[in-house]
């Protein structure tokens, strides 16, 4: 059992060096995932020219896709590297860090923009109060069925990253906000603030912004139905523009 | 309300009102030289004798599409395409969406300094004669098959994502279904357009 796993790595030491790839020879073992590819690199930092060279920094931590921590490119097309069994992938194996967020080092890439976004729209029900306000209400199952699949969302960013229309040219919030706020607006208590977020999504880079090339829905690993939430928030937002004018 | 969101929902709605409109009315009225030349020499003076027409022509025509044209360049520049990465239908239409749109724009702007302004500045009547001789070069003719059936694809494609873009077609089965109408309305100007073309070549 001396089979070999090629990876070559796209490597960065800090935001403002140059970039290189640099390749690697892992010894494999059945079952093995892209990350515990890694960690055999981190045990034993040595490129395949057998010089010895720092360990390959990439961020990780449910390890069952769940969390989005260890999104990255590879063989060119995003995806979590936890789940991402070597046996199912060509070789050599390329990984890159994502594009479409700021670099850290390595593989490791800054997400915040994510959590800003979730931010900018309100993505949370507001229940905080100083008196106790009682059950909440009770939601019908269908309600309940559709806001189970948008609740998966784990902010990986891969919607984002296969997205034509977020780049640096543009501020677009991306397609994972927008699920979120058809996640809360669909929940009776998160409802009282509907109108707060539908107008946070017609500010700038808000759900206009969508160009419908619908990549986000592709690539989406928890199969979140984002282009229905974005369809479904146009009408609420075209709604809102016009009712909205109309009643001022 | 001088928002983006609202350029943008704009920008969308003139696609088809009025341009998309404009356009469907204007093969229309080419096609009228399928019966015979003195059919559309009459057509044209009829239009030409409309009242206020420059007026109309700016509020319907002009206007309309010089923004949605110089908007359209801005949402072109503000995409990134990745089509050989993510090689989905559907994001090739949205390349499609983009190369079409300037190849349109650049085929409008010949199209309407050869077979309008020059005609309206320089006072050359339009006629059948003077339409066919200016289509009759063979590469005249491949060029406007080219801006032709980029127009109706631009057309037909944009007709498909306002539909989405204004909260109409929600649910996936509906997107898809408004994909095949989409489809048709292109088939059917490319059979009317490439008809009207064949007459005066
Ligand atoms: S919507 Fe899907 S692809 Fe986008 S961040 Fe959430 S889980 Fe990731
Ligand atoms: S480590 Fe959490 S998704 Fe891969």
């Amino acid at each position: 059992m001396d089979k070999e796993i090629t990876f070559i790595i796209k490597r960065c030491k800090d935001p403002n060096a140059t970039s290189y790839w640099e390749e690697f020879k892992v010894p494999y073992f059945s079952k093995m995932n892209v990350v515990s590819a890694l960690m055999e690199i981190q045990k034993n930092p040595v490129n395949a020219r057998g010089e010895v060279t720092t360990p390959v920094a990439w961020d990780c931590n449910c390890l069952e896709e769940v969390c989005g921590a260890c999104t990255m490119l590879i063989n060119g097309k995003v995806r979590q590297s936890c789940s991402a069994l070597i046996d199912k992938l060509e070789q050599p194996i390329r990984l890159a860090p994502l594009t479409k967020f700021p670099l850290v080092r390595d593989l490791v890439v800054d997400r915040q923009v994510m959590f800003a976004n979730l931010s900018k729209v309100s993505a949370w029900i507001e229940i905080d109060g100083t008196h106790d306000m009682g059950p909440g209400p009770k939601i019908p199952q269908k309600v309940q069925e559709l806001a189970y699949e948008l609740s998966k969302c784990m902010t990986c960013g891969s919607c984002m990253e296969a997205c034509p229309n977020v780049n640096s040219n543009s501020k677009f919030i991306g397609p994972a906000a927008i699920a979120q706020v058809d996640l809360i607006n669909s929940h009776p208590t998160g409802a009282l603030q509907k109108e707060k977020r539908l107008l946070a999504l017609m500010g700038e880079g808000g759900i206009a912004d969508c160009g419908n090339a619908q990549n986000c829905e592709k690539v989406c690993p928890k199969e979140i139905p984002l282009t229905r939430s974005i369809a479904k928030l146009n009408r609420a937002t075209t709604l809102q523009g016009i009712f909205g004018w109309l009643g001022k | 309300m001088g928002s983006p969101f609202f350029w943008r929902k704009v920008h969308s709605l003139s696609g088809l009102l009025p341009i998309g409109i404009f356009l469907c009315v204007h093969l229309f009225i080419n096609s009228l030289a399928l019966k015979g030349e003195i059919a559309f020499n009459q057509g044209v003076s009829l239009l030409h004798s409309v009242p206020y027409l420059w007026v109309l022509e700016l509020l319907i025509i002009f206007i309309p599409l010089i923004f949605h044209a110089l908007y359209g360049i801005w949402v072109v520049y503000l995409t990134r395409n990745n089509v050989l990465t993510y090689s989905y239908f559907r994001n090739w239409l949205f390349y499609l969406q983009r190369v079409t749109a300037l190849i349109t724009l650049v085929f409008v702007v010949w199209h309407v300094y050869v077979l309008r302004f020059a005609n309206g500045i320089f006072g050359n009547e339009i006629s059948f004669t003077f339409v066919s001789q200016a289509l009759s070069h063979p590469l005249v003719t491949v060029l406007y098959v080219v801006g032709l059936l980029a127009t109706f694809a631009h057309f037909a494609n944009g007709l498909w994502s306002l539909l989405i873009s204004w909260g109409i077609t929600i649910g996936a089965r509906a997107q898809r279904s408004a994909a095949y109408v989409c489809l048709g309305v292109f088939v059917i100007l490319m059979i009317v357009g490439m008809n009207a073309l064949r007459v005066f070549i």
